[in-house]
């Protein structure tokens, strides 16, 4: 007997089959609460970014047309040299960015990627909430490691579109086949004293751009 | 050994666990761990009664949260069949293993047919359950954990006490001196200027695990949940090495107990929200990865592991299915609320539970995992006072101190257990029938009046020879206890002659 059957077997032992004229199963309750509380869209984007902001992400609001700008100015104030660009990202977010491209190629090794100063990227989702952007792998965010490996992460986040105000409201919106990175501030420890400290191994510095009419 | 051979040093042996009562007498005698534990279980006690006092439907999440879990447990073969096939269909592999030793023997195959000898890990309640890292070293492949706790508990050559923060017990300083003296030996050392800011030692941490992670080829995890529907596995962390490991290597084996299955990708909109509030005390903990198989690119453009091997662990779980009152235990989703309240727990340590599930969930955990044949899973029922603060905070409703009064039973007086999916009676543990015949003893004194009298004075006119621990069966109930001052008459006579005495004050009364 195989394991796979051996515990199967056990399940259906320890848990047998209701019979018939059993009692019908409960069904599970969700009574929970699709969102908590009432906003306007405007007011989801202003909780999204104190949430952002509460858990140590820069936040920025710009419109279409500051945008470029904005995206220079971040990127040199972190005196970023190189930034990793998605093959999907629009390219006038960064028409006006001095720093070297560097594309998201299958071919480019981690430690190639290691020396990058930054990432630029969308998103799938933000969750106001929670505070959560949602990377989806789209061709605007690029593969998973991008957004992990250099030390400062510049997100761009469509306002109010691609906002939701809860978890049970972003689900739906996902494809689960497709890897789904849940991103809540940066990276961050609190194990030694519960201390909570920002950047471990992920990007230590987190900047998420609400792009959208202000 | 294999150190030799790996021009590394090996993970250092730890010796076995003691009972309870033995574990939890000498750390409650440890003034620096009883303070390190005090200061982390009431500063993320605080944080999360805030962080789910925002949610104002959290008992509707909780009622939820138990009963996807409960139809789960229910219907359990039938979702697990529907997660291999969907994560088959996604391209991953499913292996199942009914106990520690073939999960071990698994794995390690997997890291072998690979050539390589060393794995990344991300931190993982269930590969520490089976003992993973000791069986892969003992094939010659190195485990390294990148969990910024796990990594201090591997360097400090000591064990986890804790579900969410096995590092707990352990102050900055000490945590300083563990990395200044052994991080060299490892890989990267310590800078030589380093200090106890907790800022500084997650740099030095950073570091030192950064070379591994772009080097590893494999990498071993957990997982949080297991989708049946989608085969989506779910891992959630905060500081990004979950993300690392799980996303650079060429080939993820993850190891996940078989009640972390649930039934549908919308289940996780429960548990989303209960369990970052619930563990860490957040509204959302910083980073969740999900992946499906090798995902829709089948691993091809480089995004993520080119081969994904799903391990299916048992181990005990199936057993705990078969109790009525103990299965509810396998809710669990390990967010270690009830170790933060826990009024024991906090004197103790997570040591003292002896097992890798410490608190009171480990209390009733491990003795279903691993049955109550050991003196310390016999023990750690009565690890525990019944004070019902767990349950108040668990996020899916386990009923602790139920399970606790039902396994005390169990271990008191025996009876029908499933071990090895085979229903067998154990019999009362050892110590319990000395407390039995004890029992016995006492009612045939108690029946026969004359016999009891003239033994309470005798033991009277001996109290000056009362020794400080009782010798034979009575030892253990003296190991923790002090043995009661005898009184100078037995308490018959002294009832007597107060009795006595009234009579004659009131006598005298009346004739004044």
């Amino acid at each position: 007997m195989s394991s796979k059957d051996r515990i199967l077997a056990r399940i259906r032992r320890a848990v047998p089959e209701p019979g018939p004229g059993s009692a019908p199963e409960p069904a599970i309750s969700r009574d929970y609460l699709p969102v908590h509380g009432t906003r306007a869209p405007a007011e989801t984007v202003d909780l999204l970014a104190a949430n952002l902001t509460e858990y140590r992400a820069k936040v920025h609001r710009v419109d279409e047309g500051g945008l470029a700008m904005l995206l220079m100015r971040l990127l040199a104030e972190r005196g970023a040299r190189t930034v990793l660009v998605p093959p999907g990202l629009p390219p006038y977010w960064l028409s006006a960015a001095d720093p070297t491209r560097i594309h998201d190629r299958a071919a480019s090794t981690a430690r190639e990627l290691e020396g990058v100063d930054s990432v630029v990227t969308g998103c799938a989702l933000a969750i106001a909430e929670t505070g959560t952007i949602v990377l989806d792998g789209g061709p605007d965010q690029g593969r998973r490691r991008i957004t992990l490996i250099p030390d400062h992460h510049i997100c761009v986040v469509r306002v109010p579109g691609q906002v939701v105000d809860s978890v049970p409201q972003a689900l739906p919106r996902l494809d689960p086949s497709r890897p789904l990175t849940w991103i809540s501030g940066p990276s961050a420890t609190s194990d030694i004293e519960l201390d909570r400290v920002e950047g471990v191994h992920g990007p230590r510095t987190l900047e998420v751009v609400l792009l959208g009419a202000q | 050994m294999t150190r030799t051979h790996l021009g590394m040093p090996g993970f250092p042996a730890v010796p076995p666990f003691p009972a309870f009562p033995l574990a939890a007498h000498e750390a409650v005698g440890d003034p620096v761990l009883r303070a390190n534990l005090r200061h982390a279980t009431h500063t993320i006690r605080d944080k999360r009664a805030r962080a789910v006092a925002e949610l104002a439907d959290w008992d509707a999440l909780r009622t939820a949260g138990k009963e996807i879990k409960d139809h789960t447990l229910r219907h359990l073969d039938r979702y697990l069949l529907e997660l291999e096939a969907s994560v088959t269909a996604a391209g991953g592999t499913v292996h199942w293993a009914a106990d520690a030793a073939e999960a071990n023997r698994i794995v390690t195959e997997l890291v072998l047919a690979t050539g390589e000898r060393e794995v990344v890990k991300v931190k993982s309640m269930a590969t520490q359950e089976i003992g993973l890292n000791e069986a892969l070293e003992a094939a010659g492949i190195a485990a390294y954990e990148t969990d910024l706790a796990e990594l201090i508990v591997q360097l400090g050559h000591d064990r986890p006490s804790h579900i969410l923060v096995p590092a707990i017990h352990r102050n900055r300083a000490e945590i300083r001196d563990i990395f200044a003296s052994e991080m060299g030996s490892w890989g990267r050392p310590a800078p030589d200027d380093l200090g106890d800011d907790p800022r500084e030692l997650a740099e030095a941490a950073r570091l030192h695990l950064r070379e591994k992670f772009l080097r590893a080829k494999v990498a071993v995890s957990g997982a949080n949940f297991m989708v049946a529907e989608t085969g989506t596995l779910v891992v959630l962390e905060s500081e990004g090495n979950g993300r690392m490991c799980l996303t650079l290597p060429e080939t993820l084996i993850s190891v996940v107990g078989i009640e972390k299955v649930i039934p549908s990708f919308r289940d996780l909109e429960v548990f989303l929200q209960t369990l970052p509030r619930s563990s860490t005390a957040e509204r959302m903990n910083p980073y969740t990865t999900m992946w499906t198989g090798l995902g829709p690119s089948q691993g091809a453009d480089g995004d993520g592991p080119a081969a994904f091997h799903l391990v299916l662990l048992d181990n005990g779980r199936t057993d705990t299915l078969a109790d009525e009152v103990g299965r509810q235990a396998l809710r669990c989703i390990r967010c270690s609320a009830c170790l933060n309240v826990c009024p024991v727990y906090e004197r103790a340590g997570g040591h003292a539970y002896g097992s890798v599930y410490p608190g009171p969930i480990g209390a009733i955990l491990s003795p279903q995992l691993r049955g109550t044949g050991s003196e310390i899973d016999a023990s750690l029922p009565y690890a525990s006072t019944l004070c019902g603060a767990c349950y108040e905070v668990c996020p899916v409703a386990i009923d602790i101190p139920e399970v606790l009064v039902h396994l005390r039973e169990r271990v008191a007086q025996g009876g029908p257990v499933t071990r090895d999916g085979i229903r067998v009676r154990i019999r009362p543990a050892h110590g319990h029938a000395a407390e039995r015949a004890a029992m016995r003893a006492a009612r045939l004194l108690l029946d026969r009046p004359g016999a009891l009298r003239a033994g309470e004075r005798l033991l009277s006119r001996a109290r000056r020879l009362r020794p400080r621990r009782l010798p034979g069966p009575g030892r253990a109930w003296t190991d923790s206890r002090e043995l009661p001052e005898l009184p100078a008459q037995p308490f018959r006579d002294w009832w007597a002659a107060r009795e006595r005495g009234r009579d004659h004050e009131q006598d005298g009364g009346r004739q004044s």
